[in-house]
């Protein structure tokens, strides 16, 4: 999600044909029986890899998704939002650290990961290159990123990486509590006035299809999605994901009174729809199908020419530079006492 | 259309409960801005923690100041329709947060401050407040630690930390002394043992201040000359652009609930 599957597929890795036959099908075995893999066991090359791309740009989406919604802590309608909106912001940090904690167990340091995202190396969730124009959008992410965040990280809980699920189930406790407090600030603009309520409705208009792209790619041009599969890092593909966040924001909107700015939107019904009551089983259930997503907007947002790319890293780029004189301090002071510890 | 601005009936407790709120979400308003730019993330969420504390601390203070004013104005009220004028909060308070060893000297004066006025304000005679003071001295002692030591390390790293540093001291140093000051309003809740008299603090606040400008080779001004007149609603050119930003929503669409 917040990976999306965007890089270019690794190369293939040299000299894989050296990495122990029996140990890969040990690892295999060891996956396949739902362990967890720890930072200290065997792991072939290509996995440790794969995760290490996909925790790093988790971490890197995770901060520099604070933008956005930093751009309205300052001019938050009232306290109680205001207090609200700056916690979540630094939830959203506290993820990012716990998720660079998480990679870094993979053997890459904090600081090479967060070189590569200021360099522009390393991706993060194309959704956070959209502006957030009006207070509504304080709603619309929190119902609908950190929504589309929960439905891609409820799996992730059980990934097999024990520090990356670790690190899941702490953060999708705080997602689904921003979740709810971006629902509930979108309730209370469509009970406002019709000002507000045309607010809300903008907002949804603006979120809806980046939202749906989060998701990644469909599922027949998604590179990675096999292996990572097999390897249990992926428990869901691309669009069983869509249509889950799809199938759940449907009636969340029509709560709302708001309408999808979706004109192909429909309702195909499942065998058991027809049924009354009696409990339905999986795959009878009918569906909300999506019309078609504008992938080529998705590969726009991907490779740079969203509305905010370059604000949002030249930001952190310039917070980065700003404070170099305070890290040179800290270290400064650092050695020195070291130094007098010694001497003493 | 603009909302008019609400009138505040500013009884002896009303001005001062607004005072100490005031100082509270300015200034946590201020760190607030951090958000984004820290120079690292640990410090963008400290930053962010001592602002949420403080955020809180100022809506405890404007709940009780609504009780007692009883005219119908709430927390949101006293914060988003007030103007420039009618904030009460200290100069020191809604100075820009500079770079980010302005940011923490401002922090240590006025926490060095809050943590003993909290603390002597735990003995208030009224329980209401006895109440906030304990909560928000904890909250302080924490304030104060975190920014002491940034003070340090800045004054005592390197060459341009402490020429920075310092010269963050020598601009808010004037903007001090406001944080002593007890008017004829004050003194009448003194005198009541609802408030203390914030001028018994100074000496304590001189010695940690002295304590921490020392271990951080830093050099406390000379000149005694002090700010004064936020109290009374006579505030620096900076807070009109903060409350421009803070109260736009509100001041844009009128009596709309959120
Ligand atoms: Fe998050
Ligand atoms: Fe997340
Ligand atoms: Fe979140």
């Amino acid at each position: 999600m917040y990976t999306q599957g965007l890089s270019n597929p690794d190369a293939p890795a040299p000299a894989k044909a050296v990495e122990d036959a029996g140990l890969a099908a040990r690892f295999q075995d060891r996956v396949d029986a739902e362990e967890r893999i720890e930072a200290n066991d065997w792991m072939p090359e290509a996995y440790r890899r794969t995760l290490t791309r996909q925790i790093s740009q988790h971490a890197h989406s995770e901060i520099i998704g604070m933008l956005p919604e930093g751009n309205w802590v300052t001019r938050a309608p009232t306290l109680r939002r205001k207090a609200t909106l700056l916690a979540k912001v630094q939830d959203e940090a506290g993820h990012g650290l716990y998720l660079y904690a998480a990679a870094e167990t993979l053997g890459r340091s904090r600081e090479e990961m967060f070189d590569d995202l200021l360099s522009g190396k390393a991706k993060y969730s194309s959704i956070f290159n959209y502006p957030t124009l009006t207070w509504a959008d304080m709603g619309a992410i929190g119902w609908l990123v950190d929504g589309a965040a929960i439905m891609n990280q409820i799996p992730l809980c059980r990934c097999s990486y024990g520090p990356y699920a670790r690190a899941m189930i702490r953060v999708c406790k705080e997602e689904s509590f921003h979740q709810r407090q971006g629902y509930e600030i979108m309730v209370a603009l469509c009970r406002g006035t019709p000002e507000q309520k045309a607010m809300a409705q903008d907002a949804l208009d603006r979120w809806y299809w980046p939202c749906l792209m989060m998701f990644g790619p469909p599922d027949g041009d998604s590179t990675h999605s096999d292996q990572s599969t097999r390897w249990k890092i992926k428990r869901f593909s691309n669009d069983e994901l869509r249509q889950k966040f799809l199938d759940a924001l449907v009636p969340q909107a029509e709560y709302l009174g708001l309408t999808l700015p979706d004109p192909g939107l429909r309702f195909e019904p499942g065998a058991g729809d027809a049924v009354k009551d009696g409990a339905m089983k999986d795959g009878v259930r009918g569906h909300w199908r999506h019309g078609p997503i504008n992938w080529d907007e998705f590969r726009q947002v991907l490779a740079g020419n969203g509305p905010c790319n370059r604000e949002r890293i030249s930001a952190r780029r310039r917070a980065h530079k700003d404070g170099a004189w305070v890290r040179e301090a800290a270290a400064a002071y650092a050695a020195k006492q070291a130094k007098q510890k010694r001497a003493a | 259309m603009a909302t008019t601005s609400i009138q505040v009936n500013e009884t002896p407790l009303v001005l001062y409960l607004l005072r100490r709120a005031d100082d509270a979400l300015i200034l946590g308003h201020r760190l607030s801005e951090w958000i984004g730019l820290g120079p690292i993330l640990e410090e963008e969420m400290a930053l962010g923690n001592i602002g949420l504390d403080l955020i809180g601390q100022a809506r405890s203070l404007y709940a009780y100041a609504a009780e007692a004013e009883a005219a119908g104005n709430d927390e949101d009220k006293f914060a988003y329709l007030r103007d420039a004028p009618q904030y009460r909060n200290l100069l020191l308070a809604e100075q820009p947060n500079g770079d980010f060893g302005q940011t923490m000297v401002r922090q240590l004066f006025y926490s060095a401050f809050a943590d003993l006025y909290w603390r002597a304000m735990t003995e208030s005679h009224d329980a209401t407040l006895a109440a906030i003071a304990a909560k928000s001295e904890k909250e302080s002692a924490y304030h104060l630690r975190h920014s002491s030591e940034w003070v340090i390390r800045l004054g005592d790293g390197t060459e341009e930390s402490h020429a920075r540093v310092q010269e963050a001291v020598d601009l808010l140093w004037p903007y001090t002394g406001e944080m002593f000051e007890c008017d004829a309003t004050e003194r009448t809740l003194v005198d009541g043992r609802t408030i203390i008299d914030p001028a018994t603090l100074r000496d304590a606040w001189d010695h940690t201040i002295n304590a921490v400008l020392s271990r951080a080779t830093l050099t406390r001004p000379k000149n005694p000359w002090m700010q004064g007149g936020g109290r009374a609603g006579r505030h620096s050119e900076h807070l009109g652009h903060l409350l421009s930003t803070m109260q736009h929503v509100q001041r844009t669409y009128p009596g709309a609930a959120w």
